[in-house]
């Protein structure tokens, strides 16, 4: 793969940093609605991982497709989903991005293309093949995101989709989190190659690994793969990419885990890599971003934050009466039309 | 040389294969965003032969050969219909359906209403069902009921010629998950269609051995290929002084209580004859349903005709001994008549 260029000027790092500390904030206000009952269910929080979401993010375009998995909180902020909706949605309101049928785990915005959270550990990965083989085949020029978590490799349906991705030649880019704990069981208790990457490179994808504590780095080889795939979709070479993001989730697994599976020392030691603080402090340094600049961007994200709270909790609920429909649709739904004229 | 002109004018006689592949093949005339996916269905034509030479015709874009991965080209499938293609695709035999059962229920039953109805997925997964051909346990069962229990799918069981040849068009030009359940003993039965009917609908029973003078004894209530054993049970009946009307379901889910509900309160006796197990199976589904709605009506209990509660067995005189039987059919009939 060639590398792609990736401007780095002031206003994309301000880009970059902002997307991941709107992510960060969020989590921690839905932390605090947890508390205070108004958020339920299960709750998977991002904290830690925000390069990735940010970086991949940054490297799509509006045709392009997104599937992620229950802790997609980051991946929708950063694809573009409103605040607003994403917080109804936690707080089961009618307003919310799914009328509240969802919840945490189970977004979907058919305006941005993210094609849900999915809470069935590897179920998105044939979803985001099959999307691709839309878009290839409807010529749409488009490359379909699919995140998923390196638990997601013990699944059967890991290895049927990147047999058929790669066999198919389908513009997916395939993004592995790998935050080292499938809930609490590390990940080399339970597999035998703990390099992600190398088993995508066994069904002949291009794949590497990535730092995935680093924006700058996960948005380089995001661009990179995205790019390649894109311009070779025409002549039917694309193939899918394959990016190993090594990270580490900061938090529990949801909001119902003692961690006792990990040392208070591990923790620690991620910690120091905070993809947040460490491009913060590259910033600062680098005469890259003033505090005058960055108590803006705490003001502007308080702010947002403060809306989607209150729309949220002005939200309504939707009417029992509603609870059959869409089981069956009636119709093609509105993103039908709208994907038909892409 | 006239040939093709005649071809319009005169009935048409084929089989329920045939019907099946005929169906398919207007299906991809009419809509390139339609194409066939699945274990088979192309360089070998299919297992049970539905497909066979259309890879040569449509090509390999159209008629794609899938690696043994249900859970993944079923998935892929469901993306696909969600992203605005019209996918065919097919399972081999409906045992095999439960490593996409992942996919089939918890992404093409349940994101249309998760998502709030953003998204549709407006796919069809043709599978082959039941038993009757020595395929031993793991290629004969009858899983349409199971599959009749999800919310988010419709199940289309066709039992004649002419719904192999029609239901298929209906199912594609639906905006939801159906699955179309072939009964692998009915692929070589043979019936002249009607050249007036160029279409069914997905939604209604058909009644298909009706009373005489308004008068009937007892309602035969099945699909598939019990069909045809109920309709040779009521011909049997018929020399018995006995009337029975065969009501073929035709669609599992949603059901057609209407159809049912009438039927049984005209006769006011029924018999529901199905080749899952009777356990939670769908003949328990419409015998609840009759006892909640149709209590009063009923002049003698429920009767059910079922396969026996055991894996498939594959010797001949043990699989038949298993399957429902039209002697059964015609005892449970005259025991109901009988009993008042």
């Amino acid at each position: 793969m060639n590398k792609a260029r990736v401007h780095l000027d002031r206003a994309h790092l301000h880009k970059l940093l902002r997307q991941m500390l709107r992510i960060r904030r969020f989590e921690a206000k839905c932390v605090e609605l947890y508390q205070a009952q108004k958020i339920r269910g299960f709750l998977h929080l991002y904290d830690g991982e925000e390069a990735i979401a940010a970086g991949v993010m940054s490297a799509l375009k509006p045709q392009d497709a997104v599937v992620a998995t229950y802790r997609e909180h980051g991946q929708a902020l950063a694809r573009g989903v409103s605040m607003n909706a994403l917080m109804a949605e936690m707080m089961g309101k009618f307003e919310g991005t799914s009328r509240g049928r969802g919840g945490s785990m189970h977004v979907f915005d058919a305006r941005t293309r993210f094609f849900g959270g999915n809470a069935i550990v590897g179920g998105g990965l044939p979803l985001a093949a099959g999307i691709a083989m839309a878009d290839k085949r409807l010529k749409r020029g488009a490359v379909t995101a699919c995140f998923f978590g390196e638990g997601a490799v013990g699944e059967g349906v890991f290895h049927e989709t990147m047999n058929l991705a790669q066999l198919w030649k389908l513009p997916v880019l395939f993004i592995c989190e790998n935050n080292l704990y499938s809930m609490g069981v590390p990940f080399s208790d339970a597999d035998v190659q703990t390099d992600v990457w190398r088993k995508a490179a066994c069904y002949r994808m291009r794949s590497e690994q990535v730092d995935g504590m680093d924006p700058v780095a996960v948005q380089v080889a995001a661009q990179a793969a995205v790019e390649s795939i894109r311009d070779n979709i025409a002549n039917d070479d694309a193939g899918p990419v394959f990016l190993e993001c090594r990270t580490y989730r900061f938090r529990a697994h949801s909001m119902f885990d003692t961690q006792a599976y990990r040392t208070r020392d591990e923790v620690e030691r991620w910690r120091h890599l905070d993809p947040i603080e460490k491009l913060q402090s590259w910033m600062s340094s680098n005469q890259q971003i003033t505090e005058a600049e960055l108590a803006r961007i705490d003001a502007e994200i308080d702010a947002e934050l403060d809306n989607a709270v209150a729309f949220a909790a002005a939200g309504t609920l939707e009417p029992l009466a509603d609870l059959e429909r869409f089981v069956l649709m009636d119709a093609e739904p509105e993103a039908a039309r709208w994907e038909a004229s892409r | 040389m006239g040939s093709i002109a005649m071809s319009t004018s005169v009935p048409q006689r084929l089989t329920y294969r045939e019907a099946c592949k005929q169906a398919i093949r207007d299906a991809l005339l009419a809509d390139p965003r339609t194409f066939v996916m699945g274990e088979d269905v192309g360089k070998y034509g299919g297992c049970y032969g539905v497909t066979k030479g259309l890879l040569e015709e449509f090509g390999p874009e159209r008629i794609v050969d899938t690696p043994l991965a249900e859970n993944g080209f079923v998935g892929v499938g469901i993306g696909a219909a969600m992203a605005g293609l019209r996918p065919i695709v097919e399972i081999m035999t409906c045992n095999f359906s439960l490593l996409a059962l992942d996919q089939i229920l918890n992404n093409a039953a349940t994101i249309p209403h998760m998502s709030g109805g953003q998204f549709a997925v407006p796919l069809v997964i043709r599978m082959a069902t039941g038993g009757g051909r020595q395929l031993g346990a793991q290629h004969s069962h009858s899983l349409e009921g199971w599959f009749a229990h999800i919310p988010g799918l419709k199940v289309l069981a066709p039992g004649t010629v002419e719904d192999a040849r029609f239901m298929l068009a209906r199912a594609l030009a639906d905006p939801n998950p159906v699955l179309i359940f072939e009964h692998i003993v009915l692929y070589n039965a043979e019936a002249t269609l009607d050249s007036n009917v160029k279409s069914v609908d997905i939604q209604h029973a058909r009644l298909m051995h009706a009373g005489a003078g308004g008068r009937a004894d007892v309602s035969l209530i099945t699909y598939g290929n019990s069909l045809p054993k109920c309709l040779n049970a009521a011909h049997i009946l018929a020399s018995d002084g006995i009337v029975a009307e065969v009501l073929d379901l035709r669609v599992l889910r949603p059901l057609d209580e209407a159809a049912i509900f009438d039927s049984v309160r005209r006769t006011r006796r029924c018999v529901i004859v199905d080749e899952g197990w009777k356990s939670g199976s769908i003949s328990a589904e419409i015998a609840a349903r009759l006892a909640e709605h149709a209590f009063f009506d009923l002049d003698a209990p429920i009767a059910r005709i079922c396969a026996r509660e055991v894996p498939m067995p594959y010797a001949e005189h043990l699989e038949e001994a298993a399957l429902p039987k039209v002697a059964d059919i015609v005892r449970e009939a005259h025991r109901l008549v009988r009993s008042n």
